[in-house]
């Protein structure tokens, strides 16, 4: 996507303009978008959805959620995942410290305040009449979701790897999802005033719901094509050269043609790049490559198996 | 507009994509910010709120491209030719008809559009069948006016002196082409909304079939079958794979309760349950591979394959003559390779189900302990040979329980050469299973009663 100039300077200011002018902005943060992952955001924060991101590890999907919360200059606010995640963890704990110690003053002060009673009647009329700060705000510890829900100016909250949470903290998600709210039985409902904008990332360990999914936009990030790959390592690497770029890039493309236990994605292409970097490499040398393997591949029998192929695989193109 | 986004939704139900009201609620609304005049644009809006998985968005486009088919209008004729000043005498003639007058103006859009107005009222987008397409197109035609050209066609051929010749080759042309574009239209709608259902039907009628049936399965459905064993072994890995956490509430758990009341000072705030730590199902499953079994044998391990996928802890076996662990075999081969390879080593032979049993129990009777469940897929005819039924009693008396599913009717056991209804006394469940219908239902039954969750 080329735009001249003026045209960008214009749309530096707002890019939530148009669909152009979002793939501008994530460039000016690092984040090379392709034309589809740019499109879902746009619609994620036109029609107030969550996002779900689907694809393999390392292909930018956290990273999609961190760019667009600097893009944007909002706050953010991430919560991993895991199996055993409930309810306290993610919403709301109360301070059980701090009511155990406001029970302790309200006894205390409770004699005062009922020594003049006449009789027992009396003194449950005045204790009725005091405050219950028991269950109230200032004793709530906010988790992650709440926290999101109360940040009056918006904010981007990622939701990390939510396949690998319960099914039951998955069926919890959808009230918070639909409706930007949360109940808590102690004090009613909590309704955010600015919706986040929310990310939720999956890599497939289960299948997630219907219900969880129908509430979500989807987006699947696939492995990046050649041309899409250089730009990225490009601008993640900074200083790095365009013959290299590409000579790696094309490399890396021919790996994921093999049959492995784990195609590099694209964190691997960026690592390997800083790595050669940083080794002063000019051009993929066959030795070179043999040295770096153990970073973009991450399994012995994937190595072992395109070890001695490297020469042949270098000049495949 | 909205119309046409309906019945996209409807194209993409047939193709397997779960479209909900919600959903397509969220894509009008995304239709509506995005609007209709760029192209990808309207795409990605439209994938990103109504495909949900990488499976779906693959399917999404090629119903996409289908549905919105840019060549889906015929191009314009080319400049010059004689269809593009039609004469006055040829209009007059055809006054009756707007069609053929569209026609012989080559004005696309016009019959583009009345072709869509009388696919409505022919119900063309209601195809089911292949079968159906040459009558909906010609009640296609017939909708759009042909008989009226048809009409304009005669009464121009019976003109004296031939002056109406010209304009009836014209129209002749000109229906011919019609003719052409309606096939191509209902062909489309073919596509779009009938060959999903028509798969379906081919997989359920596949679930069904008995699989011991001459000739086993038909090359053509095998690889339909292995997908449907796939997608049922998916079912239960969702359902059964993963450790739960059992929490069972009403039973307190005393000591870790006053652990935690320490932090407030002897008060129990949080009151703790016990909660059961869930083992992981162990499964071993032996498959027979023998002659008697040949057709049932490669369904049979295909199930084991996918098995194999799903469950953690899963040992398989295979035997005809003799008994040989396949779990490497599984573990490194594809599903082809892996079922090709087994029957090569160890496929076809006698069966002996006694001298199975023996290599059974001396390589593996040790690793069966109570959470093991013991699955046996086999015919149980041993070929007169020595059943080892002591043996079978020993496995039973170890693990948590013993399945036995065979592919013959009950009614059959224990006839000839079959011992079935003497194994089947050693077996927690016996069961008949002859269609993939029939070995879905009871595999998660058995997973559900005998695995621990």
């Amino acid at each position: 996507m080329t735009i001249s100039p003026p045209a960008a300077a214009a749309n530096a200011a707002d890019p939530l303009a148009s669909v152009d002018a979002l793939i501008e902005g994530l460039g000016s943060v690092g984040y090379i978008a392709s034309r589809r992952i740019a499109t879902a955001l746009f619609m994620a924060v036109k029609l107030e959805k969550p996002i779900l991101v689907e694809g393999s590890a390392g292909v930018g999907k956290t990273e999609l959620a961190l760019s667009t919360a600097t893009l944007l200059g909002l706050p953010l606010i991430r919560m991993q995942c895991y199996e055993g995640l409930d309810e306290s963890k993610a919403l709301y704990e109360w301070k059980y410290g701090k009511q155990l110690l406001y029970t302790q003053i309200l006894k205390d002060r409770m004699g005062e305040t009922l020594a003049d009673a006449p009789d027992m009647d009396a003194a449950m009329e005045r204790l009725h009449g005091m405050g219950d700060l028991f269950f109230s705000e200032p004793f709530l510890e906010p988790r992650p979701l709440m926290k999101a829900l109360r940040e009056d100016d918006g904010c981007v909250l990622l939701i990390d790897e939510v396949d690998k949470s319960d099914e039951a903290f998955e069926a919890f998600l959808l009230e918070v999802l639909s409706a930007y709210q949360v109940s808590v039985p102690e004090l009613g409902v909590l309704k955010a005033k600015t919706p986040p904008l929310v990310f939720l990332t999956s890599n497939n360990v289960r299948d997630l719901g219907d219900a969880l999914k129908r509430r979500c936009l989807h987006l699947h990030i696939p492995l990046p094509e050649a041309a899409l790959e250089e730009r990225i390592v490009a601008s993640r690497v900074p200083g790095i050269e365009a013959k290299l770029t590409r000579e790696l890039v094309a490399f890396v493309q021919t790996l994921r043609s093999l049959d492995l236990r784990k195609s590099p994605s694209i964190s691997e292409t960026v690592d390997w790049a800083r790595a050669l970097v940083l080794l002063h490499a000019g051009s993929l040398a066959p030795e070179v490559v043999r040295d770096t393997l153990n970073v973009i591949l991450k399994f012995e029998q994937d190595i072992a198996a395109v070890e001695p192929q490297v020469v042949e695989l270098l000049h495949r193109k | 507009m909205q119309h046409t986004l309906e019945q996209f939704f409807r194209a993409l139900r047939a193709a397997d994509v779960r479209v909900s009201p919600a959903e397509a609620i969220d894509a009008s609304r995304a239709v509506a910010v995005t609007g209709y005049g760029d192209r990808t644009l309207f795409r990605d809006a439209l994938c990103s709120t109504l495909a949900k998985s990488a499976e779906e968005v693959g399917r999404f486009e090629a119903v996409f491209d289908t549905f919105f088919a840019r060549d889906a209008a015929p191009p314009p004729p080319p400049e010059g030719s004689e269809r593009d000043e039609p004469s006055e005498e040829d209009m007059a003639a055809t006054e009756s008809s707007p069609l053929a007058q569209a026609v012989l103006q080559g004005d696309s859009a016009q019959v583009q559009q009345s072709m869509e107005e009388a696919a409505a009222r022919a119900g063309v987008a209601d195809i089911r069948l292949t079968t159906q397409r040459s009558r909906l197109t010609r009640r296609l035609l017939e909708e759009m006016g042909l008989e009226e050209i048809e009409r304009i066609i005669a009464n121009a051929r019976r003109m004296p002196n031939g002056e109406g010749e010209g304009l009836a080759d014209r129209l002749d042309q000109a229906r011919r082409e019609l003719f052409a574009q309606a096939q191509q239209y209902v062909a489309r709608q073919h596509d779009l909304y009938a060959a999903g259902s028509a798969r379906e039907l081919r997989e359920e009628r596949l679930a069904r079939k008995q699989l011991n049936a001459d000739g086993g399965v038909d090359p053509v459905d095998y690889q339909l079958m292995q997908a449907l064993v796939k997608k049922m072994a998916k079912r239960l890995a969702t359902k059964y794979a993963r450790r739960r956490r059992a929490a069972q509430k009403g039973h307190l758990d005393v000591r870790k309760t006053l652990r935690r009341s320490m932090a407030y000072g002897g008060v129990p705030f949080r009151i703790e349950w016990k909660v059961k730590k869930v083992d992981k199902p162990s499964i071993v499953a032996i498959c027979d591979v023998s002659k008697s079994v040949a057709a049932a044998a490669q369904f049979l391990l295909t199930f084991l394959y996918s098995l194999n996928e799903v469950v953690d802890r899963m040992d398989a076996f295979a035997f005809s003559g003799r008994m040989i662990s396949v779990n490497d075999i599984l573990d490194e081969n594809g599903v082809e390779g892996a079922i090709l390879k087994v029957l090569q080593e160890i496929g076809f032979q006698q069966t002996d189900y006694g001298r199975s049993l023996q290599d059974f129990a001396d390589q593996h009777l040790d690793s069966l302990d109570r959470r093991t469940t013991v699955i046996f897929l086999g015919d149980g005819r041993s070929n007169f040979a020595d059943p080892r039924l002591d043996i079978m009693k020993q496995i039973h008396d170890r693990s948590r329980a013993v399945i036995w599913l065979n592919p013959e009717p009950e009614s059959y056991w224990g006839q000839g050469d079959s011992v079935m209804n003497r194994y089947a006394r050693f077996c927690h469940v016996a069961k008949q299973c002859g269609t993939i219908e029939q070995l879905e239902r009871i595999i998660e039954d058995v997973l559900r009663s005998y695995v621990p969750h």
